[in-house]
Parts: structure tokens; C-alpha cells; sequence
């Protein structure tokens, strides 16, 4: 039950983080449409660190 | 975390550690340094091509300019000889016509000098011819004159006088 | 080429077909590892047991008699000695092997030394006490791993001889020239740097074999080798030795004395540096680990939608239903398959390129 919690809370953040990064990417792809490539995989890597992040919680809670 | 580590098979993570080494040794003699090496090759040569394209092109402008620069220069070569032709030929005129000056001068001179020789033997010849002329006029005349002494030494005074004037 | 492909397929299948047994259970072990499957409890039991590796290849398991159609694989177990002998010995958990003097029993998977009756003592967790045996056995997941690797051995040595003849390959060297390109353009060379080319087999390597099996994991052989956590901790222990036998002077400095900081800084620094170094291959290894096994789950989960929406929408909506969200599910895996290589490797590269950068500032 708790672990249920735990891992509600941990998408809950991780949710917030990975809209955070692919709302500012994108926001940032607007405004230099021509940086996208560049933008696009820094939010790649920044979303595989929270993924990682998160997982690596689900999983010790696990 | 209980339910991974018991999960965790500790034969499978040398397997995969065993066969994962030999792939990557195999790929890495067999495929990835022949596979990167030919790439790199290629793109090399593509680049060297760009390149020289690039080179020859710039010799081609700089043929084009050299050409240029010689034909400027050949224009500017016969200009300057024909300048000097001209030159030369106006001062090859002037000096043929001071030339002709001259000789004509120096002819003119010779045929003075020729005609006061000329002149000067000519007078000498009417001179001598002037003086057998008077002799011979004088000897008749004193022929018929000095039959007498008298006459004869009276003459001979005159002459003798008219000489010494001459 | 084609003519190559055919004759290779050919021979692999040789390979796979002529070892053939049909091996069957008897239907009366308490474990479940396939046949019917009904209840919630029994999809679960079903899926956890897909996840895992196995030691025997089954294909499918017809339904009502719980007989498996497969063909059981070698076992090799170290144990003070050597023992080979093929799977079918087990009857999947139903029976004891004998080998050399030595009993074992398949219990969930696993291979437990036991007594000549096959006894398996628990503690209060239901989990065994018995002793296991190191367990090298050719398991599926090998299977799917030396599968892997003569595709791409295969694949790429033949590209590779495609060069000597001419600068530009041909047929299937088209499809494979552009993602080597890919990896050494994208990956290796932007977060690198000019010392990418040292890296790029390693970086290469990982990339395809890991793409390769998680679309191995896609097709219905039903491989989850990249979904397991003794591969993914092994690929990330590569990327980790990597990084530390390339790590520069700068590299080491970064971690114990961090350049352009107050003394107590460079003091507290150090142990969040440190962590750091181990924390980056550990998030490696649960990322890949995580994401394939999700995957995985939700795509079964999804098809055993067909199961368990049977009785409230009845079976034609049920199984149309599942097939629509399975079918989605199961692309949308197709791209995470390409994006986890493709994350590997970069996060690799990144980290070797953190290991190697030249730093002129300071």
C-alpha cells in the first residue's frame, strides 16, 4: 500500500519534471527554431536523468 | 530491491560479459575499423576533390588574370616600340636631313675651291698666254722698231722700268 | 547478398529446428509457468514468468494439457565441477536432475541444489534456502544474446566487405551505412569530441546490440534480454571501466579537488562527486533495465486485456479492444526500443566525454 504511495508520488514529480523540460524545450524550439536539433537532444539526456531518477525510486522502494 | 537482487543471476551477468567482450572484439577487427576506416577514406577523398575543384578553380582565375596581365603587357610592349620606332625614325630623318645640309655645304665648298682653282689656273694660263702674246707682239715690234741703237737702249730702259714696277 | 541472407537463415534454422525435442510436463507442478491462463493472479504469474530468463525455449504452451512446445537448452552449472546436461531433465520444475551425483530442481526459474528428493526448504518469506549453483546455462536470454550477435556479425562484416570492392555499398550496407554514420555524427563525435574514433567501437557495439535485442524483446520469440538486470548492470559496468581507465588528470581532479572552489567546498565536494561516478552507471543500467520491462509488461498486460475484459464486454470487443491498444502500445515500444539504444549510447558518450575533455580554463 505505502509502496503504492511512494510510487504515485514519484510519478507525480517525475510528471512535473519531464512537462517542465518539454514545455521549456519547446518553448525554446519557437523561439530558435533553427537551435532545435541542438535543444532537442539536451532534453533528451536532462529526460533520461529524471527517467533514470525516477526509476532508480520506483525500483529501491520496489 | 529484495525481489532484483534475488532476481540477479550471477552466470547470466558473466555470459552476457563474455559474449558481449568477444562481439565487441569480433565487430570491432571484423566490421567497426574496416567499416569507420572506409568511411573516413571516402569522406577524405570527397573532401580532397572538393578541394582540388576548389584549387582549380583558383587557377583558373589566376591563368585568366595572368593572361590578362600578359596581354596588358604585350599591349604596352608594342606601344613603347612603336613610340620608339617613331623616335628613332624622326631622329634618323633629322639626322639625314643635317647629313644632306652638310654635304651639299661641303659641296657647294668643294666646287668653290674647285672653281677658284680654276679660275686662279685659268688666270695663270691667260697670264702666261697674256705674256707670250706680249712677247711675240713685242718682238715684231721690236723687230721693226730697233733697227736703230738709239731706240733700242730707250726701250730697254722702259721695260727695265716697268718691270721693276711689276 | 540476398542469396547469403537465405542461406544463413537456413542454417540457423537447422541449427534451431534440429534440436527440437517436445518436451512436456506433466501439469501437476504448483508453479505456474504457462498453460491456461484465467484469473488476474495467473496473468501476473504469467508475465512476471515471461520477464524472467528461462532455461528452456517454449514457443507456446497448448492450452488445457499444459503441454509446452519448445526445445530445452543446455544447462552448465559450476558447481566444485563442471555439469552439462540438456534442460528437459527438469520437466520444467516437475522433476529432480541428476548430474554426477548432484540433484538440482527449477523452482520460479532458478536452479537449486537439493537432496535426492528434491526438497526445497523456504524461509518465512516463501523464499529458498537451498544453496544455487553458479548458472552459466545456455538460457534463453543467451540465446537471444548469441542470436544478436551473429545478426550483427554478420551484418556488419558483410558491409564492411562490401568496401573493398567499391566506396559505396550496396542492398542491405545502405539501410546499416547511415546509422553507423548516425552513431559517429550524433553521438560519438558531439559529446566526445576529437577523440571520438578511440571510443566508437565500444559506442557502436552497444548501440546495435542493445537495438537489436530490444527489438528482439518485440517479436513473439518473446527474448527479454535487455529487460533483465544482470545484462543491463554488465553493459553498464562496460560504460563505467570505460569512463574510469580514460578519465584524464582533469577528470580525477574534478572528483577530489574541485579546481576554482573554496577549501570546504572542495571538502564537501568530494563524497557528491564520488557518488556521482557510481550514481551515473547505476542510472544507466535501471533506466534500460526499467523501460524494456515496462515495456514488456504493459504490452502483455494489454493483451491479457482479452482475458480479463472477457466476462464485462464479452470476447469479440475484448480481444478487438486489446489488439488496438496492444497494437499501439507495441509501436510506440518499437521507437522506445531505438530511443533506449539511442540513450545508452549517448549517456556513454557523454560520460566518456566528461572522462576525457581537455579543460584549458581554471
Amino acid at each position: 500500500m505505502y509502496n503504492l504511495i511512494g510510487a504515485g508520488l514519484i510519478v507525480i514529480g517525475g510528471g512535473i519534471g519531464l512537462g517542465q523540460i518539454g514545455g521549456k524545450a519547446m518553448e525554446g524550439i519557437a523561439r530558435q527554431p533553427e537551435a532545435a536539433g541542438k535543444i532537442q537532444t539536451a532534453m533528451i539526456i536532462i529526460g533520461a536523468l529524471l527517467e533514470g531518477l525516477a526509476f532508480g525510486a520506483l525500483i529501491l522502494g520496489k | 530491491m529484495d525481489q532484483l537482487l534475488n532476481d540477479f543471476s550471477p552466470g547470466l551477468f558473466i555470459m552476457q560479459a563474455l559474449i558481449f567482450l568477444v562481439l565487441l572484439l569480433l565487430l570491432t577487427k571484423f566490421a567497426w575499423k574496416p567499416i569507420v576506416q572506409s568511411l573516413r577514406i571516402r569522406e577524405e577523398s570527397i573532401q580532397d576533390a572538393l578541394d582540388a575543384a576548389e584549387r582549380a578553380k583558383q587557377e583558373m582565375a589566376q591563368l585568366k588574370a595572368d593572361n590578362e596581365k600578359l596581354l596588358d603587357e604585350a599591349r604596352q610592349q608594342r606601344d613603347t616600340i612603336l613610340k620608339d620606332a617613331r623616335e628613332v625614325a624622326a631622329a634618323l630623318k633629322e639626322e639625314a636631313k643635317a647629313d644632306a645640309g652638310k654635304q651639299a655645304e661641303r659641296m657647294i665648298a668643294d666646287a668653290k675651291a674647285a672653281i677658284d682653282n680654276e679660275k686662279r689656273a685659268a688666270l695663270a694660263e691667260v697670264k702666261t698666254q697674256v705674256a707670250a702674246l706680249s712677247l711675240e707682239i713685242t718682238e715684231k715690234l721690236l723687230r721693226k722698231k730697233l733697227s736703230d741703237e738709239s731706240a733700242q737702249k730707250e726701250l730697254i730702259e722702259d721695260f727695265v722700268q716697268e718691270v721693276k714696277l711689276n | 547478398m540476398s542469396n547469403k541472407i537465405t542461406s544463413f537463415l537456413s542454417i540457423l534454422a537447422l541449427l534451431i529446428f534440429s534440436n527440437v525435442a517436445f518436451a512436456s510436463s506433466t501439469g501437476e507442478n504448483e508453479q505456474i509457468d504457462g498453460g491456461a491462463v484465467d484469473t488476474q493472479e495467473e496473468i501476473n504469474a504469467y508475465i512476471r514468468h515471461h520477464l524472467q530468463d528461462a532455461h528452456d525455449f517454449t514457443l507456446f504452451t497448448l492450452g488445457e494439457s499444459g503441454k509446452h512446445i519448445g526445445f530445452p537448452l543446455p544447462v552448465i552449472l559450476w558447481d566444485d565441477g563442471l555439469h552439462v546436461f540438456m534442460s528437459s531433465k527438469f520437466h520444467h520444475g516437475a522433476a529432480v536432475a541428476e548430474s554426477n551425483g548432484n540433484y538440482y530442481k527449477l523452482y520460479h526459474g532458478k536452479i537449486y541444489k537439493t537432496n535426492a528428493e528434491g526438497e526445497i526448504s523456504y524461509d518465512e518469506d516463501r523464499h529458498p534456502t537451498n544453496a544455487r549453483p553458479l548458472d552459466l546455462s545456455i538460457t534463453k536470454n543467451v540465446v537471444g544474446m548469441l542470436f544478436a550477435g551473429a545478426l550483427l556479425l554478420f551484418g556488419f562484416a558483410s558491409l564492411a566487405k562490401n568496401y573493398k570492392n567499391k566506396p559505396i555499398p550496396k542492398g542491405f550496407g545502405r539501410v546499416l551505412e547511415p546509422l553507423v554514420i548516425y552513431v559517429r555524427d550524433e553521438i560519438a563525435r558531439p559529446n566526445i569530441g576529437p577523440k571520438a574514433d578511440r571510443y566508437m567501437p565500444y559506442l557502436l557495439t552497444a548501440f546495435f546490440y542493445i537495438w537489436l535485442l530490444n527489438l528482439l524483446g518485440l517479436t513473439p520469440l518473446g527474448f527479454n534480454v535487455t529487460g533483465n538486470i544482470a545484462v543491463t548492470v554488465c553493459l553498464a559496468l562496460f560504460t563505467f571501466f570505460i569512463v574510469q581507465f580514460s578519465g584524464n588528470k582533469d577528470y580525477w581532479k574534478h572528483i577530489f579537488w574541485m579546481p576554482g572552489v573554496p577549501v570546504p567546498m572542495k571538502i564537501l565536494l568530494m563524497p557528491i562527486e564520488l557518488l556521482g561516478v557510481f550514481t551515473k552507471p547505476f542510472a544507466l543500467l535501471i533506466r534500460l533495465f526499467a523501460n524494456i520491462t515496462a515495456g514488456h509488461f504493459v504490452v502483455m498486460s494489454l493483451i491479457a486485456l482479452t482475458i480479463t475484459m472477457k466476462a464485462v464486454f464479452g470476447p469479440i470487443a475484448a480481444t478487438g479492444m486489446s489488439f488496438a491498444l496492444a497494437l499501439f502500445i507495441t509501436v510506440i515500444e518499437i521507437l522506445v526500443a531505438f530511443l533506449q539504444a539511442y540513450i545508452f549510447t549517448m549517456l556513454s558518450a557523454l560520460f566518456i566525454g566528461m572522462a576525457v575533455e581537455e579543460h584549458d580554463h581554471h
